[in-house]
Parts: C-alpha cells; sequence; structure tokens
C-alpha cells in the first residue's frame, strides 16, 4: 500500500473516491506520522484521534452505501488552534485558555464537517495570533521542518509545519499580517490569504477583527483550492462576510495558463532588507512567468512604506478591545480568587499571569493608541493610511491583473534570533501586511531554495478583493512552471523525517 | 464625612439657575436580542436567555437586530429627529463583570438620529405650559447583564461578600436618548424634567417599540443637572442615576438643586460625578468620581458594517407611525371634557389605552376614569404592576358598568367583581355566580328586612317622622346589613321612605 501521508489532498480524494484507500486507513496513516514526527516539530497543540477516526469512518459507511460525497470527503485536515470547535480545548496558544472547551463549533469547522473532512488536530500557533515565529506560544514553540533550529514562521507556524512535515496534507490557517504566508514561505508549502470577508470569521477567535482572515494551507495550489471552495461563502453569522458568490478558484488552479495577464512587481516591496537568495529565486520565478506568456511591468505602491506603521496601530487597538473579554469572569483562567480578592484583582492577576509578553505588549500599545487625546493621531492617522494603501493597490490593478513580491524577506530564522527585537519581528510581515489592510486576497507558493542557506524562499500573488482565482491561476502556472524545472515537488528536497 | 447644608428648594431658585439634562435609556421590546437571535422575556431564570454571542465568548461575532434598528428609526422620527444616511456602531471599553466582552457595543460620534425636539406639556399653577426639550441625539446599543451584591451594607459591588450576574439582560436592544442641556426652566425644572420623561414615555409607548416600565427597569433616566447664579457661565453637573419612578425623576432633581446650592454657599465646588438616588430619604449620594473619568477608548466596531437605512425604509417607518400622542391628548380630553390635571393623571397611570378603550364600549367617561383609576389601580397596584398587567379588560369594565346600570350591581358588589376577574376566577359573570354576587332585587324580601328594621329601632323611626331625613341612614345601613349588602341602596332608601310615609 502506498504511503498516503505523501499525496497531496487531491490525490488522496481520487484514491478515497475509487476506493483504493478508506478514509480511516489515510486517517490511521496521519495519526501514525504525527504519533512518529511530531515530537520534536510540535506542529499539534491537540491531537483527536478518536473523533477523527470515527468520523473517518462514518465517512467511509456513508461512501459504501453509495452516497455522493463532497470533493475532499474522507481527506484529514489540522485547524488552527484559534478556531472553535467543540470536544477539545481551543487555547490560542495561551494560557488563558489552555482548558478552555468552546461549546460551539466555528463556521469554519462547520464547513469542514459538512464536507466531511477529518479533523486530526488542533495546530500550535503565537498566542492569540501575534508572531512571526511561533515562538510566543505558551506551550512551547514550533520547529521547522526543514531544520528544527529554525522558526516555522507564524502566527500558523503549527499548521505549516504540519503540512510541510506530511503530518496533514491540509491544514486551516488564519492571516491577520501574513500568519499564513509567511509560514508557508518558510516551510516551503502553499498558503492562501483569502479576500476579507471570503471565509466567515465566526468562531475565529479574534485578534483584530478587521484584517482577520482564516484560508488554505497545503502543499499544492489545487489543494489550496480545493479546500478554498470548501470553507468560502456568505455566512449570515459574519456581518462582514461577502453575500455573493465565490470565484470558482478550482477551476483557476486547472487552468495554469498565464499567457495574456499582466503582471505587476511592487517596487516598493523589493531591494533593501531583502536577503540576496530569497531575492534570486523571486526574480528567477518572474522569469518563468515572462516566458510563459505573462506580461510583466513594475508599479509602484508609494503609501506601502507606511503599511507596517499603520498595521502596528490598527492591529493592536482592536487586540486591545478584543482581548479584553479575558477577565476571568465567565471562561479560561482565573487566577487569585482566594475568597478576600476583589473583581478587579482577580482580573488584574488573571491577565497578568495568562497573557503572555508579546500579548502585553501589544495591548498596551493598542490602549495607548485609542485613548482620549490620542485616538486622532495614532488610530485616526492609519486609518488614513489603510485607505492610501487601498488606493494605491486600486491603482496598480487598474494597470495589472495580479501584483508579486517576495513573500518574506528572508528565510527561516534561527528560534530566539529575534524574540529580543520585536521590531525585526515585526519587518518579517513587510511584504505581507499592505493586502490585509487594503482587504484584499494573497497567495504565497515556494519559489525555491535561497542558496546562502538551503532553505525555502516564498513568492507572494497578490490579487483585488473577490479575485481570488487570478491567484490561483497563476499560482498553478508557476507552480507547474518551476516542478519543469526542479523535475519534483520542493518539498522533496526536505529532510526525510 | 462632610455634610453639607441643605438650601430649601424657593431660597436656592432666588440666588441660583438650574441646567438640566437628561439621559433616557428605553429597552426595545423585540423578540430577540441586539446582536445575537436569544428572546428577550423578562424574568425569566437567570443566565437561560444566553449563547456564545451575548455571552462575549472567544470567536463570536454580533449581527445587528433589524428590527431594533427600525424601532430606533420610529424613536427618532417621532422626536422630530434627523436621520443619518450612513452610521456606525463603536466600541466603548471598560472593564466589569456585568459586561460581557468588556466592551460595550453602542454608538459614539456617528448617531443613528439627531437633532429633534419634543414639546412637553408641563403642568403650572395657572394651568399647563409647553416647554420644548430639544433632543441631541438618539442612539442604539446593548444592555449589560445584571448584577446582584450580596452582603456588605450598601448594595453596591464594594464591600459586598459576593456578587450574582444575570447575562440574560446582556445584550438586549437599548435606545439611548439624550436631551440637548434645557435652560431657562427656573423653578418649574424639576417638574420639566418629570413632564419630559412623562411625555416621552407616553410617544415611546405609542410607537409599540417598548413596554417603557420605569419599574421594570425597561425605561430608565439618568438626571443630570448643574446650577449657576443668574448670567453665570453653566456650574459642574452632577449625573443622578437610580431614578426609577417619574415622581423619582422630580424630586432628584429638586433634592440635587438643594444640594448643590449649599454646595456653593459654602464656598465649596460642586465636584463633577454620578450621584445615586435613594428612594428612601430622598437625597442622593455620591457615587464614582468622573474627575478621573474612564476614558472608554471608542473606535469604530469592526465586526460590524455601517447601518445606511434608504429613504424608502425611513419613509416607510414615517407613514406607518400612530397619532402623535400630544395630539391625540388634546383630542380626547376635549372629547371628555377634561382637566388637564385629570388627563395628566390618566396618563401617568399609563391608562390612556384602556380607559379609551372603555369609553368606546359605551362607559361615561368619569366612570371609566373612576374604575380605571381606583380601584383597578388599587389591584394593579397589589399585585406590584400596572393597570396594564391586570386581566381585567376595558370589555369587562363596560359590562359591570353595565350591570351596575341595570342595578344588578352595586358599587360593592361591582368591586368584589374586579377582585375575582383580576385574580383569574373567570369572567364577571363566572365570579358573580360562584360568589352570588347578584343584588336583592326582590321587593317582598328588601321589605321584610325593612320591616325589621324599623321594628328594631323605634327610636331611629321617631327621629325621621320628626323630620331629620338624614337619620333614616341608619335604617337603611341595617337593612344593608341584613342583606349582606346585596342590596341596592337606592331601592332600599326608596322603599323605606315610602313605608314610612315620608317623600
Amino acid at each position: 500500500m502506498p504511503d498516503w501521508t505523501r499525496a497531496t489532498a487531491a490525490d488522496l480524494a481520487q484514491a478515497l473516491a475509487a476506493g483504493e484507500v478508506t478514509s480511516v486507513e489515510a486517517t490511521q496513516a496521519h495519526l501514525d506520522r504525527i504519533e512518529a514526527v511530531d515530537g520534536p516539530i510540535h506542529a499539534f497543540l491537540t491531537v483527536t484521534a478518536e473523533g477523527a477516526l470515527e468520523s473517518a469512518a462514518a465517512v467511509d459507511a456513508r461512501r459504501s452505501s453509495g452516497e455522493e460525497m463532497g470533493a475532499l470527503a474522507g481527506v484529514p485536515i489540522a485547524v488552527k488552534d484559534v478556531m472553535a470547535m467543540r470536544g477539545a480545548p481551543t487555547t490560542c496558544g495561551s494560557k488563558l485558555l489552555e482548558h478552555w472547551e468552546p461549546p460551539y463549533d466555528a463556521t469554519i469547522v462547520e464547513r469542514l464537517r459538512a464536507a466531511d473532512m477529518v479533523v486530526l488536530g488542533k495546530t500550535n500557533m503565537d498566542e492569540f495570533a501575534m508572531g512571526s515565529s511561533t515562538e510566543h506560544s505558551a506551550f512551547g514553540p514550533t520547529r521547522n521542518p526543514w531544520d528544527l533550529d529554525r522558526i516555522p514562521g507564524g502566527s500558523g507556524g503549527g499548521s505549516s509545519a504540519a503540512v510541510a512535515s506530511y503530518q496533514a496534507p491540509l491544514a486551516i490557517g488564519t492571516d491577520t499580517g501574513g500568519s499564513i504566508r509567511q509560514p508557508a514561505a518558510v516551510t516551503g508549502t502553499v498558503g492562501v490569504k483569502p479576500t476579507y470577508g471570503a471565509v466567515s470569521r465566526y468562531g475565529l477567535v479574534a485578534l483584530a477583527s478587521s484584517l482577520d482572515q482564516a484560508g488554505p494551507c497545503s502543499r499544492t495550489v489545487l489543494d489550496s483550492a480545493l479546500l478554498h471552495e470548501a470553507i468560502a461563502g456568505y455566512d449570515p453569522r459574519d456581518s462582514t462576510s461577502i453575500d455573493a458568490p465565490v470565484p470558482d478558484v478550482v477551476a483557476a488552479a486547472r487552468n495554469a495558463d498565464v499567457s495574456g495577464m499582466t503582471i505587476g512587481l511592487v517596487k516598493e516591496l523589493s531591494g533593501e532588507g531583502y536577503q540576496a537568495g530569497v531575492a534570486a529565486r523571486f526574480e528567477e520565478a518572474v522569469d518563468l512567468l515572462r516566458e510563459r506568456g505573462a506580461d510583466v511591468v513594475e508599479v509602484s505602491c508609494p503609501h506601502f512604506e507606511y503599511a507596517l506603521g499603520a498595521y502596528y496601530l490598527i492591529l493592536p487597538s482592536e487586540a486591545s478591545s478584543n482581548l479584553a473579554k479575558f477577565d476571568a469572569m465567565r471562561f479560561g483562567l482565573r487566577v487569585g480568587d482566594d475568597g478576600n480578592s476583589s473583581v478587579e484583582e482577580v482580573m488584574s492577576a488573571t491577565r497578568e499571569a495568562g497573557f503572555g509578553a508579546e500579548a502585553k505588549r501589544r495591548i498596551m500599545l493598542g490602549t495607548y493608541a485609542l485613548s482620549s487625546g490620542y485616538y486622532d493621531a495614532y488610530y485616526g492617522q492609519a486609518q488614513k493610511v489603510r485607505r492610501l494603501i487601498a488606493d494605491d493597490f486600486a491603482a496598480a490593478y487598474e494597470r495589472c491583473d495580479v501584483l508579486v513580491s517576495p513573500t518574506a524577506p528572508t528565510t527561516a530564522f534561527r528560534l530566539g534570533d529575534k524574540l529580543d527585537d520585536p521590531l525585526a519581528m515585526y519587518l518579517n510581515d513587510i511584504a505581507t501586511i499592505p493586502v490585509n489592510l487594503a482587504g484584499n486576497c494573497a497567495m504565497s507558493l515556494p519559489s525555491g531554495l535561497a542558496s546562502e542557506d538551503g532553505l525555502p524562499a516564498g513568492f507572494q500573488i497578490m490579487a483585488p478583493a473577490q479575485a481570488d482565482d487570478r491567484l490561483y491561476r497563476v499560482g498553478a502556472a508557476l507552480e507547474s512552471a518551476l516542478e519543469d524545472k526542479w523535475g519534483k515537488p520542493l518539498l522533496e528536497e526536505a529532510p526525510q523525517r | 464625612m462632610n455634610t453639607t447644608t441643605i438650601v430649601p428648594f424657593d431660597e436656592a431658585l432666588t440666588r441660583y439657575d438650574p441646567v438640566l439634562g437628561l439621559e433616557v435609556h428605553v429597552e426595545l421590546g423585540t423578540a430577540s436580542k441586539m446582536f445575537c437571535g436569544c428572546p428577550t422575556q423578562f424574568g425569566a431564570p437567570p443566565n437561560t436567555q444566553v449563547c456564545p454571542v451575548c455571552l462575549g465568548l472567544p470567536g463570536s461575532l454580533p449581527v445587528v437586530n433589524g428590527t431594533a434598528v427600525e424601532s430606533t428609526i420610529a424613536i427618532g422620527l417621532a422626536l422630530n429627529c434627523e436621520i443619518a444616511p450612513w452610521c456606525r456602531f463603536a466600541r466603548k471599553n471598560y472593564f466589569y463583570p456585568d459586561m460581557p466582552k468588556d466592551y460595550q457595543i453602542s454608538q459614539y460620534d456617528e448617531p443613528l438620529c439627531s437633532n429633534g425636539y419634543l414639546d412637553v406639556p408641563v403642568p403650572t399653577e395657572d394651568g399647563t405650559t409647553i416647554v420644548r426639550v430639544e433632543i441631541e441625539r438618539v442612539h442604539m446599543e446593548e444592555d449589560t447583564g445584571k448584577l446582584t451584591h450580596a452582603g456588605g451594607a450598601t448594595g453596591r459591588i464594594h464591600g459586598a461578600d459576593y456578587s450574582l450576574v444575570d447575562y440574560n439582560r446582556a445584550g438586549i436592544p437599548l435606545v439611548e436618548i439624550v436631551t440637548k442641556p434645557v435652560t431657562g426652566t427656573r423653578e418649574l425644572a424639576p417638574e420639566v424634567g418629570k413632564a419630559y420623561v412623562s411625555a416621552l414615555r407616553e410617544l415611546v409607548k405609542s410607537l409599540g417599540v417598548s413596554d417603557v416600565r420605569m419599574e421594570q427597569g425597561s425605561l430608565r433616566c439618568d438626571a443630570n443637572v448643574s446650577i449657576a447664579p443668574p448670567g453665570q457661565p453653566w456650574g459642574t453637573r452632577t449625573e443622578t442615576k437610580n431614578v426609577n419612578s417619574l415622581r423619582s425623576v422630580e424630586r432628584a432633581l429638586r433634592t440635587e438643586i438643594e444640594r448643590q446650592a449649599g454646595v456653593l454657599d459654602s464656598g465649596a465646588r460642586v465636584v463633577q460625578e454620578t450621584r445615586h438616588f435613594q428612594e428612601a430619604t430622598g437625597r442622593t449620594t455620591s457615587g464614582r468620581s468622573k474627575e478621573q473619568a474612564e476614558d472608554y477608548r471608542y473606535f469604530p466596531e469592526p465586526d460590524l458594517v455601517p447601518v445606511a437605512p434608504d429613504v424608502a425604509w425611513i419613509e416607510r417607518v414615517r407613514a406607518s407611525l400612530p397619532e402623535n400622542p400630544a395630539v391625540r391628548r388634546t383630542r380626547l380630553q376635549e372629547q371628555w371634557g377634561i382637566s388637564d390635571f385629570e388627563m395628566q393623571s390618566v396618563i401617568n397611570a399609563g391608562a390612556l389605552d384602556l380607559v379609551e378603550a372603555t369609553i368606546a364600549e359605551g362607559v361615561d367617561q368619569a366612570i371609566a376614569r373612576k374604575w380605571w383609576m381606583g380601584e383597578l389601580a388599587r389591584l394593579a397596584n397589589e399585585a406590584g404592576g400596572s393597570v396594564e398587567d391586570l386581566a381585567v379588560t376595558p370589555a369587562q369594565v363596560a359590562y359591570v358598568a353595565g350591570l351596575m346600570d341595570q342595578g344588578a350591581l352595586n358599587d360593592k358588589l361591582a368591586r368584589e367583581v374586579f377582585v375575582g376577574v383580576a385574580a383569574g376566577e373567570g369572567t364577571p359573570d363566572e365570579v358573580i355566580a360562584a360568589h352570588g354576587l347578584a343584588l336583592v332585587s326582590d321587593d317582598a324580601a328588601l321589605l321584610a328586612a325593612i320591616d325589621e328594621a324599623i321594628e328594631a329601632n323605634p327610636h331611629v323611626v321617631e327621629k325621621v317622622n320628626a323630620g331629620k331625613v338624614k337619620a333614616a341612614g341608619a335604617l337603611i345601613g341595617a337593612v344593608m346589613k341584613a342583606t349582606k349588602g346585596q342590596a341596592d341602596a337606592a331601592k332600599v332608601r326608596t322603599l323605606l321612605m315610602e313605608r314610612l310615609g315620608v317623600s
């Protein structure tokens, strides 16, 4: 029997449909793989083995009774631990929620279940999705399958590392400023941040409500498209969700053709600060797209320079409010309730003990930025910058179908390298943040290995809101061109575990 | 603790002018909450009308209740406000255990309705004067949970042994109606405050969007007042909470003006603070100071899209507004021919609809008012509610009044009928049958009782015969007693006088 953990989701789904493998067998293979390799990697916080095998058996039973099944029925998936899901803790990588079991399922979890997918467990993340390395998880870092001394990106390092190490063919991530794309870039996998509002946020524990967006993590562009199709669509429980048909991303991923498309290189997302090997792989990838018939032009987005500054005002502001509810009153950690302490004292002691340093830093930043007398100068000004960045994108998309850049300026850095330098950590997201601020969509896929360290570099494709299909069309074309060149998928270069 | 001299109201007004500001919170009577589908029924067991959204559980998201928006537009239109074509919700951030998310979804600098007014009839010694109270804004927000503090002397969170939270109320739609400063009302200020809340309550009630019951908290008033010598800039205001009845609005304003006058007379300054009205003493006590005002860090609620009511919707709401209560009040008052004071009493008792409906059933206005403002109000009060809660309908009042006209019931028996109906014993006829409340109308039985009374009271008969007709009352009383009250007193009198040969 083939090793089903090496199969793409699309191939596994086909094998399941053809009866070559059962969902129970495929699920067990992945559970065994997790058991075997996740110790040092630590991609998972919770493995829901029992529930996974139960739902796999149910899918098999229904399939054998002749029922028509969905495209990904029986395929295992990992879910970032920021999504509310019954039957297991949802921790958000925080001590505050270490034992919290939600009494409800996130819409995205409902959709995975409706698609008959099998949830393997919940993946590690920076606390409340704040970070670019997964080192800010209260439950210990996740390590990069390419090099265990290196970070897997963040905040969704668990999801990308799980996919990169064949512990799951697919995973759910969330992306507030790059938390799907940057981990994809540094682990040599694919990650997509859909258009804001394309995937319901109901049940996604909010970091920054106006920026958060859930999306797929996978090893191939087509696999992300299949997952995208399963999770996207209007949800009346999320007022910000888009009430319009989802673009046909699966068809786009199968139509790997860029001829006649105009691709814009964003001048501001290159040059200084970008690792030479990352820049080299990026340029080669652009050349491949040109060879495949794309028209490549350079565009300027002058306000991108201010994106990081605006982002680090808007995100902490919203986060300071979103994270207020962790007050020990109704759920989660409670510290200092000795029968004599006041409500304020218990709230304060709980938050002091429960939040990690990065969370506290951003809560303080946001509280300050929203304060009376500072609001206009900080939050108000950041909103204006946000508008200008959206305008820059709009102008660029008048000329271009998609924009491209390296996803992250560097390959994976070493654990601990940037922990004491928040600003250096924040700079990891310099190329991914503008898309979140504008509410547009973007994808990261591997462009090759940087020559100086032999680690994966990421290639970012950006498209206008509700034009997510363009990402898949260009992504699939580039993926196929690169694999033609390499002769195999990049992940096969990774150390075998 | 420093005690301040209280300056009697009339004296205070000789040196100071008051400025009022009233903030009224109205709980909307929507079937579901402001941002989730939970029911809003009053009095359900604690924490049974909750869900992930109104408990603020991680990951949950609010969705705006369209009916609540429409109700707010109706209130805004009825208050002659402009309706914003586009507005947003905002988060008001503060930590408190009754606030599940530790922020309240409210509206800040973009209210749905603004710049309106309400013409308020204020009773004066010479009748009624109309005071126009300008409305600053009408906005939407969500209610908090309800805290109950156990132990401790103050009934407040500080010093309590423990506190219980009921989140059933959390997320119930609230509309906040804020006046502009009300100036120039001088000694009428407390009355204006009361009359404004009364008129507002009547207006909101007429719209059918809330039951506006102050005793149940579905209409709550915060009374702001400041005083300053005439011609001087306005003084520092205080905000008095816990004002839970119309009378308390008036008392709280009066007592706060008296207190502030004492503070200023002593050369001290008024502290800007929240105060609490104490129903028992009629005084206000200091709450939290606003000098270290909390910074609510308002910002636009990113979980919600803007509210943008289109013109067609607004006009549809406008077209469906009921008759303005002030117009209706004037119309009915003229029809019934009653005084301003009498009309105001009916309105304050919440009996206007009931009296109108009873009159529509053919009952004389005085009789209809007598029942609803008298015995039925007493029954409602005993039951701890208002006349609207009573299980007595205008049709039943009309029916009983008809029986009285026919001589089948007297006043005393009619009251007993209502006691039975209100207690759920059935229709008036069923209560009459069950308790044997029909009047003794059999002349023979009455005459026997009259003869007995005459025989037993010869000295009274002598007095009557001697021209002291009033003395006959004792004989009538004896007859009523003998018939256990089930006789028509007028008829007894007629028969008695015939018997005695007096006319």
